[in-house]
C-alpha cells in the first residue's frame, strides 16, 4: 500500500468512527427520519429539524425509555 | 408438531425476496461452510485465546502467591468472553433461536423513521449498551469483594455466559419477533392472566425497590461531602442549560452540546474543590444524609413531571457520553497501571457469613449481591423496549443482545478490580456500617483490626491521609460501594494522569459519574413506573389510561415517588446501617425479575417445540430461581438476626416489650422502634417478591408442560414479512457478507430500499 492509500484508508476509518459515535449519541436521528421520508414519499413535506426534535422529545414524554441500574 | 410445520411452510412461501434486488441474507450453506472451515490461522488464533485464558484462570484460581496482578482478571475475562461468544452464543443461535435474515425486522416492516428505524448494528450496540449499563455493575462487585476476589470473578464471568447474556439475547430476539412487544405483554400472552398480572405487579414493586436503593447509594456517597454535593447538584443547571440549548439554540447538535456539558461538568468538579475549601461553601453544602435524601425525593418528583426535553433528555446525552468515555478510560488505565492485588482468593466471610459489608454466606448471597454484570433482570425491560424496534437484521440480535451483556460484564470486572486494588483495611473501614464503626477513625480502626483478618493492620493516619487526598472530611463508613469504587478509580487513574495531587479530582469525577447514572435511572425509572401504574389503574378507572391527563400523571408520579422515597428514608435512618440490610433486597429483586424473564423465554421456546435445547433458558432459570428463593427464604425465615428480617424484627420487639432502652446498635427506644418498623417492611417486601415470582415461574412451568404434551403451542410471533435490505450480522463483516455488501452498493440508489447509510 502506498502512503496516499494508507492516508485515505485512515481518513475513511476516522470518518466512520465519528459517524458511529454520533449515531450512538443519537445525533443521526433527524437524518434517519429524512431518509425514511424520502424513501416512502409520504404526502407533504418532512418536518423541519426543529419540529423533528420537538416531536422526538414529545414522543419520549409519552413512551419513557427505561434506563438500567 | 403439525402446526409448527405448517408455520414454517407458510413462512417459506411468504419469504420470497425481490428478484430485482441482491440477496437479503447470506446463503445459509455458504455461511455454514465459512464457519466450519478451520484454517490453520483460525485454529492457531483460538488455541492462543484458549491458552491465554487458561493461564489467566490458573493464576487466579490455582496459584497462591502473595499478590495477583490485575491484568490476569482482564485476560481471564476477555478470553472467556470471546470463546463464549464464538461458540456458545453461536450454538444458541443455531439450535434455539434460528434467526432468518430473509424476514424483515419490525424496524423494516413498521418503519416510521422515528421509533421504528433500522439502525446500524454498531450504533445500536452503543445505544443498547448505554441503556443497560449503569451504576449496578459498578456497585455490586465492590460489596462482594469482601468474600475475596475469586467468587465474584467466577460468578461475573460464568454467570454472564450462561445466564445474563442468554437472558438478554433471548428476550431481545423474542421481542423482535413480536414487533418489539414489552416483557409484560409477552408474559401475559405466554403465561395467561394470573402469571401475566403477577409479572406486572412484580415488575412494578421491583422498580420501586431498585430506584430506592440506587438513590440510597447516591445519598451515602454525598453525605457530609460539600464537594460532592456541589458538583452533583451542578449537573441539574448544566442539564437545564443543555436542554434549552437543544430546544431553542441549536436543535439536534447532540454531540456538540454533550461536549459543552462535559466541559461544564469538569468545571463543576474543579469548582467543587475550591468551594469545599471555603468556610461558606462548607457551611452551605455540608448536608446530612436525611436532607440529601429529601432533596433527591423532591428532585425525583420534579424531574419526572418536567418536560422530557428540559431535563431528562439532555442529562441522558451527558450520561451516555460519560459512560462510554469513562469506561474506555478505565479499561486503558487498568491495562497501563496493572495494579497488584493482595486480597485473598476466598476470605473467611464467604463461609462464615459474618462479613460486615453485606451479611450472609457465599451461597446464596454472593449471587444476589452481584446482580448487574452477571444476570440482571432489568435488562429484559430494555431488550423488550427500544432496542428490538431498531434492529436492522434478525441475526444481529446475537451481537447486540449477547455481546452487549458481555460488555457490561466486563465493566463489572473492572469495578471489581478497582475495589480490590485498594488496601483491605481501608476497604473494610469504608464499607462497614456506621453502626459498627461509630463513624470515627478510632472506631473504624478498632473495628477493622478486631475483625481478625490476616495481614490487615489498619493505622489511623492511613484513613486520615486518604481522606485528605480525596478531599473528604472522612472516609469512614462511606457505605454503598460508590465511594469505595471512587477511591479505587482515583488510585488507578492518578497512576496514569496527574499523580497523587489529582486524586481528589478523580475521586469526585468517579462520584459524579456514578451519581449521574443513578439520577438518570431514578427519574427514567419513576417515569416508566408511573406509566405502568397508570396503565394498571386504568383497568379500574379508565381515565387513568390517558397519559396526557395531568392530574392522573401527577397522582401516579407522586405514588411512585412516595414508594421509593419511603424506602430511601428508611434506609438512610436505619439504625442497623441501611445499605447492608437493604442491598440484598435489591439483588433479590433484580434476579427475580430475571427469573420472570427467563420463565417467559422458556415458555416461548416450549411453544416453539424446541424441547431438546430447552435447557438453554431452563438452566439459568433454575439457578436464578434457586438462588433468589433460597435468599428470600433466608431473609424471611433465618433465625440469625443479621440475615433474617423477621428474626431481627422479633429480637427488637421482644427487647422493647422487655422494657429495654437500647439494643445492639440501636441506642434509643426510637431507634429500636425504627428497626422494628424497617424490618417489618423489608420482611414484607421479601414475602411479596418471592410469592409473585413463584406464581410466575409456576405458570411458566405449567405452560411448558402443556406445550410438551401438545408437542408445541400457539405461536405468538408476528406474521413473517419478506425483507428488502441487507446488513452484516456481527461487528466485522464476513467475506460472504462483504460480497453481498458490494452487490448492494452497486444497486442504483433509487431502487435501494431502506438502510441507514452515511
Amino acid at each position: 500500500m502506498t502512503v496516499p492509500e494508507v492516508l485515505h484508508r485512515a481518513r475513511a476509518t476516522a470518518r466512520e468512527l465519528a459517524w458511529i459515535f454520533k449515531g450512538v449519541m443519537g445525533e443521526n436521528a433527524y437524518q434517519t427520519y429524512l431518509d425514511h421520508h424520502e424513501r416512502t414519499h409520504t404526502e407533504g413535506g418532512p418536518m423541519t429539524e426543529r419540529e423533528f426534535w420537538r416531536d422526538k422529545t414529545d414522543r419520549q414524554e409519552a413512551n419513557p425509555e427505561g434506563r438500567c441500574c | 408438531m403439525s402446526k409448527k410445520q405448517s408455520g414454517s411452510h407458510r413462512s417459506e412461501s411468504v419469504l420470497v425476496t425481490d428478484p430485482d434486488l441482491p440477496p437479503v441474507a447470506v446463503d445459509p450453506q455458504r455461511a455454514e461452510a465459512e464457519e466450519r472451515r478451520w484454517t490453520p490461522l483460525k485454529i492457531a488464533l483460538w488455541i492462543g485465546i484458549a491458552l491465554l485464558g487458561g493461564v489467566a484462570w490458573t493464576v487466579l484460581a490455582v496459584v497462591r502467591g502473595e499478590t495477583v496482578n490485575a491484568i490476569w482478571f482482564v485476560f481471564a475475562a476477555v478470553c472467556t468472553y470471546l470463546i463464549a461468544y464464538r461458540f456458545y452464543s453461536k450454538f444458541i443461535e443455531r439450535s434455539l433461536l434460528k434467526p432468518d435474515d430473509r424476514r424483515a425486522t419490525p424496524a423494516e416492516y413498521r418503519a416510521d423513521g422515528k421509533d421504528y428505524a433500522a439502525t446500524d448494528r454498531r450504533v445500536l450496540f452503543g445505544h443498547h449498551f448505554a441503556a443497560i449499563a449503569g451504576a449496578g455493575p459498578l456497585v455490586g462487585p465492590v460489596l462482594a469483594a469482601q468474600m475475596g476476589y475469586l467468587p465474584g470473578t467466577v460468578w461475573i464471568i460464568v454467570g454472564v455466559i450462561f445466564a445474563g447474556a442468554v437472558q438478554d439475547y433471548l428476550v431481545l430476539f423474542f421481542s423482535m419477533r413480536r414487533g418489539g412487544r414489552s416483557l409484560g405483554q409477552m408474559a401475559r400472552e405466554e403465561l395467561g392472566v394470573i402469571g401475566g398480572t403477577a409479572a406486572l405487579i412484580a415488575t412494578l414493586t421491583i422498580m420501586i425497590i431498585i430506584v430506592a436503593i440506587l438513590a440510597l447509594v447516591v445519598v451515602n456517597a454525598l453525605g457530609e461531602s460539600p464537594w460532592g454535593v456541589f458538583s452533583v447538584s451542578m449537573t441539574i443547571p448544566i442539564a437545564l442549560f443543555m436542554g434549552v440549548y437543544l430546544r431553542y439554540l441549536r436543535p439536534g447538535r447532540v454531540t456538540e452540546v454533550s461536549l459543552i456539558g462535559f466541559a461544564l461538568l469538569l468545571l463543576a468538579i474543579i469548582g467543587g474543590g475550591w468551594i469545599a475549601e471555603t468556610a461558606w461553601g462548607t457551611d452551605l453544602f455540608t448536608l446530612d444524609r436525611i436532607t440529601i435524601a429529601w432533596g433527591i425525593i423532591i428532585y425525583g418528583f420534579i424531574a419526572a413531571v418536567l418536560p422530557v426535553w428540559l431535563l431528562l433528555a439532555p442529562r441522558d446525552y451527558l450520561s451516555t457520553f460519560m459512560k462510554i468515555g469513562t469506561i474506555l478510560m478505565l479499561a486503558v488505565a487498568i491495562i497501563i497501571t496493572r495494579p497488584e492485588i493482595d486480597v485473598p482468593a476466598v476470605t473467611e466471610f464467604a463461609s462464615s457469613g459474618k462479613g460486615p459489608v453485606v451479611a450472609g454466606t457465599l451461597f446464596p448471597f454472593l449471587f444476589v449481591t452481584i446482580a448487574c454484570g452477571a444476570l440482571s433482570g432489568f435488562h429484559a425491560l430494555i431488550a423488550s423496549g427500544t432496542t428490538p424496534k431498531m434492529l436492522e437484521k434478525e441475526r444481529q440480535t446475537r451481537f447486540i443482545g449477547y455481546g452487549g451483556m458481555l460488555m457490561e460484564s466486563f465493566v463489572a470486572i473492572m469495578a471489581l478490580v478497582a475495589a480490590l486494588s485498594i488496601d483491605r483495611g481501608i476497604y473494610f473501614a469504608m464499607n462497614s456500617s456506621g453502626a459498627a464503626t461509630g463513624g470515627t477513625i478510632e472506631g473504624a480502626v478498632a473495628f477493622v483490626n478486631g475483625l481478625g483478618l490476616t495481614g490487615v493492620n489498619l493505622a489511623p493516619d492511613t484513613l486520615s491521609t486518604l481522606a485528605t487526598n480525596v478531599g473528604e472530611e472522612s472516609i469512614v463508613s462511606r457505605t454503598g460501594g460508590a465511594p469505595t469504587l471512587a477511591v479505587g478509580i482515583a488510585q488507578i487513574m492518578q497512576g496514569v494522569f496527574g499523580g497523587a495531587g489529582m486524586m481528589a479530582f478523580w475521586y469526585h469525577f468517579a462520584i459524579m459519574f456514578e451519581a449521574l447514572f443513578i439520577l438518570t435511572a431514578v427519574d427514567a425509572g419513576t417515569r416508566v413506573a408511573r406509566f405502568m401504574l397508570q396503565d394498571s389503574i386504568g383497568n379500574v378507572v379508565p381515565r387513568f389510561r390517558d397519559t396526557s391527563w395531568r392530574t392522573g400523571a401527577w397522582i401516579c408520579t407522586a405514588i411512585m415517588v412516595a414508594g421509593w422515597g419511603a424506602i430511601l428514608i428508611m434506609g438512610v435512618t436505619d439504625p442497623l446501617g441501611g445499605i447492608n440490610t437493604l442491598f440484598p433486597l435489591f439483588g433479590i429483586a433484580n434476579q427475580l425479575l430475571a427469573a420472570i424473564a427467563l420463565a417467559v423465554c422458556m415458555a416461548i421456546c416450549a411453544k416453539r417445540g424446541l424441547f431438546r435445547v430447552l435447557w438453554i433458558p431452563a438452566l439459568p432459570l433454575a439457578f436464578a430461581a434457586v438462588v433468589t428463593i433460597t435468599a428470600s427464604f433466608l431473609k424471611i425465615f433465618s433465625s440469625v438476626p443479621a440475615i433474617g428480617y423477621w428474626a431481627q424484627h422479633t429480637a427488637f420487639r421482644d427487647a422493647l416489650d422487655a422494657g429495654e432502652e437500647s439494643f445492639g446498635t440501636a441506642k434509643t427506644v426510637e431507634a429500636m422502634e425504627a428497626v422494628v418498623r424497617n424490618t417489618f417492611i423489608q420482611g414484607t417486601l421479601s414475602i411479596v417478591f418471592v410469592v409473585l415470582s413463584i406464581i410466575v415461574i409456576a405458570s411458566a412451568i405449567l405452560a411448558t408442560i402443556k406445550a410438551y404434551r401438545n408437542g408445541g403451542g400457539a405461536q405468538t410471533e408476528d406474521e413473517p414479512v419478506a425483507s428488502r435490505l441487507f446488513a452484516p450480522s456481527g461487528l466485522m463483516a464476513t467475506s460472504a457478507e462483504k460480497e453481498l455488501q458490494k452487490q448492494w452498493a452497486a444497486v442504483e440508489p433509487g431502487k435501494r430500499p431502506a438502510r441507514t447509510g452515511h
